[in-house]
């Protein structure tokens, strides 16, 4: 198998696997990242959003030839417990999940749209969320957590 | 008066062992095992306050541990809105109980008055400086003994963390990522199983080529027994691409056609039905009727479609089994895999973790048999299974159609006289664990195969299925209440939030909305006119209040009231909706309120609300079982398509905090006043009367083209 070489979660990495093989597989499988989440496999409800460069991707059909020499962030890059990033800090504020299942993949989704809008209207989070489904009905709390994050972050 | 005996919990009647509720452990932690379940809706959170509340501990040492049939409390299902109901009234009881045990023992040994000591995060204090506290005293103290009911609970004044919003203890592990869903959870050895479902549901498998499955690197075995087949894998990725191989292998039968999907109210009402009178009031004085109206309702199947696609674990040890499931209730799943698997009970453990967001009987348990059968075959090593987004949105149970009709006799000032309510519907429970047939998919698929399962509907003691909330709150001075229950079920029903309420609830406050526009008079007032239950007068004048009704019209603009109380036993909710739109209509803003008794977690009361409100939303503008005579044919979210962020209204929640009043569940109050809400908002827009879900461009449509 040829092996592939990215940059996951700032740590250069090495996979030999089926270059055609879905990054969701690879993330979940061998390098034991369960933060992205399979929701459909098809990239039609942002459950294994992780982000490549700066944008939002569904990871379940990304080929992992397409990542190759790429930096590749997933929730679990994000932030943790001890240094959590300030959407995590939010969304724990405003109580914006009820399973949970998909929020991995909407943070990152969040995190990116922070990164290249660093303060975005309430209609701009919506609009970047949209790829993202959610079953639950916490919408608006996310959208509320994601303002909050955009707050704090913002320079003072 | 005769005031009745008090009586235990129902949860708490039925497994009376304290230690199996409440037990100390060393570390200064208590360790408190419901047999209700997470589904998404923060029960865990609830149940460790009134834990703490009632032992007086911080809630950081309340361990809450997963539903086990190892060892938990046997709580049936977690459905109905019921857990705060069922498992924190057996709680509360419980601690109670266990706190007077403690306090007994400490004053024994401290030799004070237990009168005089108080309990401060677990330690057990009295006058002169006397101290010791639960986990000193649990060695000598067995809770091995029944609730005796001779403790009562605190009042609800003394209670320091009920009716706080305690931020939720699962949260943290989500927004972080730690493995907490079953998706995410990995045994030694694991190996990977897939299972070939039909594309037609119920077909069967006259055929089956299994070479290029046993060509596919990692293979471990394929499993076949009857219409029943699968592959087991050393990976995830080899299972899919075995399962890919074994489907084009395959060769089908066909199967009984399924019904035409543009005309429901025509299916429902050509079936064989078992039809029951649920409720009758006869009013002596009935002769003043006019005129009669009639109108018929109906909403569509409607699917989980839960964001993560079932998923289980199994592994056998020579005859011992476990399993690892996302399922609604770990006894009743044990109890259907001991029926197909014909072995007892006590030789199945059945161990429950997290799975996506549950809104009913999912395919839940039924992947936790197909992970059962096909590790059977993998010789001791745990098999997880995962189901693919398709048959999780084709082959899952799916909250059944309705067909509503109604009569209303009107008399000449156009008051209602008496009200005829009749519904169509297949069943909407077919649950594991109940019957002395299983209801698990592969059961029907093995090569001596169970009968398949009719879906049935729960009594209206217990809340009703179709019938749900088809009984009128309004005080009309007669009314029938009549429901058919198919008895043929050629697309799978069973349990979907709300049962049948959502219809109900849908058709009465529509029913009645049309009947106050044609006397002239407001709505709301109609309603608190006709409704003799101050609660229900208190929420409707909440929202009322908070959604200044009634605005100014505008173009383009419209607004509608909804009301229930859920189960008509249950929550209480008042929604008004504001819609805009000419074609394609947007649901603006929705407010609510509601009534819950005591809100033991008011945010995660709003939580539920907000999110009830929001799927109900989903449901009224975008969802349907899409099928032709042979399929079904929504199996992806392109052809089951949900709300979306931008698409999702602005929630106002207005909680009404009754701490005096047993607490009731909040998950199932909102879908059926939203539902009714939105349609009247969307006659105020539009002039138009939509009767048939969901609220469609088409359907708009269609409505109009009927009343032209």
């Amino acid at each position: 198998m040829p092996s592939i070489r990215f940059r996951l979660n700032g740590v250069e990495t090495d996979v030999d696997a089926d270059p055609d093989g879905s990054l969701l597989d690879i993330l979940r499988g061998p390098l034991g990242l369960t933060g992205p989440h399979f929701g459909c496999g098809s990239g039609e409800c942002g459950a294994c959003h992780v982000i490549i460069g700066d944008r939002a991707v569904a990871s379940c059909d990304t080929p992992l030839w397409s990542v190759a020499n790429k930096d590749v962030t997933t929730i679990e890059g994000l932030g943790s417990a001890e240094r959590p990033h300030p959407l995590q800090r939010a969304f724990i504020a405003e109580q914006a999940l009820q399973c949970g299942y998909c929020v991995s993949g909407i943070l990152m989704s969040a995190a990116a749209l922070l990164m290249q809008n660093p303060q975005p209207t309430d209609a701009e989070v919506r609009s970047a969320l949209d790829r993202n489904l959610c079953r639950c009905g916490s919408h608006n709390r996310m959208v509320r957590a994601v303002l909050r994050a955009a707050a704090e972050m913002a320079p003072q | 008066m005769n005031q009745a005996a008090p009586q235990l919990p129902v949860s708490l009647a039925a497994n009376p062992r304290l230690s199996s509720w409440v037990r100390f452990s060393d570390e200064g932690q208590v360790t408190l095992s419901p047999g209700k379940v997470e589904i998404g809706q923060g029960i865990v959170t609830a149940l460790a306050q009134i834990a703490a509340d009632e032992l007086d501990v911080d809630i950081g040492r309340v361990k809450m541990v997963r539903a086990s049939t190892a060892g938990s409390p046997n709580e049936g299902v977690t459905s109905g809105s019921l857990s705060i109901q069922q498992s924190g009234r057996a709680i509360r009881q419980a601690c109670a109980e266990i706190r007077r045990i403690f306090l007994a023992a400490a004053a024994d040994r401290l030799g004070v008055d237990a009168n005089a000591l108080e309990i401060d995060d677990g330690m057990i204090s009295g006058p002169g400086n006397v101290q010791t506290s639960y986990w000193e005293l649990a060695d000598e103290i067995s809770l091995d003994r029944d609730a005796t009911l001779e403790a009562a609970p605190k009042a609800a004044a003394k209670r320091a963390l009920a009716g706080q919003s305690v931020r939720r203890l699962d949260i943290p592990d989500k927004v972080f990522a730690r493995r907490r869903f079953i998706h995410d959870y990995a045994l030694p050895a694991m190996l990977h199983g897939r299972v070939l479902r039909p594309e037609r549901s119920g077909a069967t498998l006259t055929g089956l080529n299994e070479d290029g499955a046993h060509a596919v690197a990692g293979l471990v075995t394929v499993v076949r027994d009857g219409s029943f087949a699968g592959v087991v894998s050393e990976t995830e990725e080899g299972a899919e691409t075995a399962l890919r191989a074994l489907r084009k292998g395959a060769t089908w039968s066909a199967r009984e056609a399924l019904p035409d999907e543009n005309d429901l109210a025509a299916f429902l009402k050509a079936q064989p039905v078992e039809s029951t009178i649920i409720d009758t009031r006869i009013s002596s004085n009935t002769s003043d009727k006019l005129r009669t109206i009639r109108r018929q309702y109906t909403r569509p199947y409607i699917a989980h479609a839960s964001i993560g696609p079932s998923c289980a674990i199994a592994q056998w040890n020579g005859d011992r089994l476990q399993v690892w499931t996302h399922s609604q209730g770990v006894y009743l799943l044990r109890a259907d895999l001991a029926l197909v698997l014909k072995i007892p009970v006590e030789n199945i453990t059945v161990e429950h973790m997290e799975g996506a967001g549950c809104y009913g009987h999912n395919a839940a348990d039924d992947v936790a048999l197909d992970a059962v059968l096909l590790a059977k075959a993998a010789g001791g090593r745990p098999v997880r299974v995962q189901w693919s987004r398709a048959d999780e949105m084709t082959h899952a149970p799916f909250g059944a159609a309705m067909a509503i009709e109604i009569e209303a006799d009107l008399d000449a000032q156009n008051e209602i006289v008496n009200w005829r309510h009749s519904i169509w519907s297949n069943g909407h429970a077919a649950r594991p664990g109940r019957a002395a047939q299983p209801a698990l998919l592969a059961a029907y698929e093995l090569e001596n195969p169970f009968p398949r399962m009719i879906s049935t509907n729960p009594p209206q003691a217990n809340g009703g299925g179709g019938d749900r909330n088809s009984i009128p709150l309004y005080d009309f001075p007669a009314w029938r209440i009549e429901s058919h229950r198919l008895l043929t079920m050629p697309v799978r029903t069973s349990a979907l939030r709300t049962l049948g309420a959502q219809g109900n609830v849908f058709a009465i406050e529509s029913f009645l909305d049309e009947i106050a526009t044609e006397r002239g008079e407001d709505p709301i007032e109609f309603r608190l006119r006709h409704l003799r239950d101050d609660r229900a007068k208190d929420v409707i004048r909440a929202t009322a209040r908070r959604a200044s009704w009634k605005p100014e019209k505008k173009p383009g603009t419209g607004y509608g009231i909804g009301f229930a109380r859920y189960k008509n036993t249950g929550a209480y909710c008042a929604v008004v909706a504001e819609v805009e739109g000419e074609q394609d209509i947007r649901v603006k803003r929705l407010t609510l309120a509601v009534d819950v008794g005591e809100a033991i977690n008011p945010d995660g009361v709003i939580n539920q609300i907000e999110g009830g409100a929001i799927q109900a939303t989903s449901w009224v503008l975008k969802e349907r079982v899409r099928f032709d005579h042979e399929h079904i044919t929504s199996s992806s979210w392109t052809d089951y398509p949900i709300l979306r962020f931008s698409e999702v209204p602005q929630v106002v929640v207005e909680l009404i905090q009754r701490v005096e009043i047993e607490p009731v569940g909040a998950g199932e109050a909102a879908h059926g006043p939203v539902t009714a809400a939105i349609a009247n908002a969307v006659f105020d827009c539009l002039g138009v009367r939509i009767r048939n879900l969901p609220i469609t461009r088409d359907s708009l449509i269609a409505a109009m083209e009927l009343s032209s």
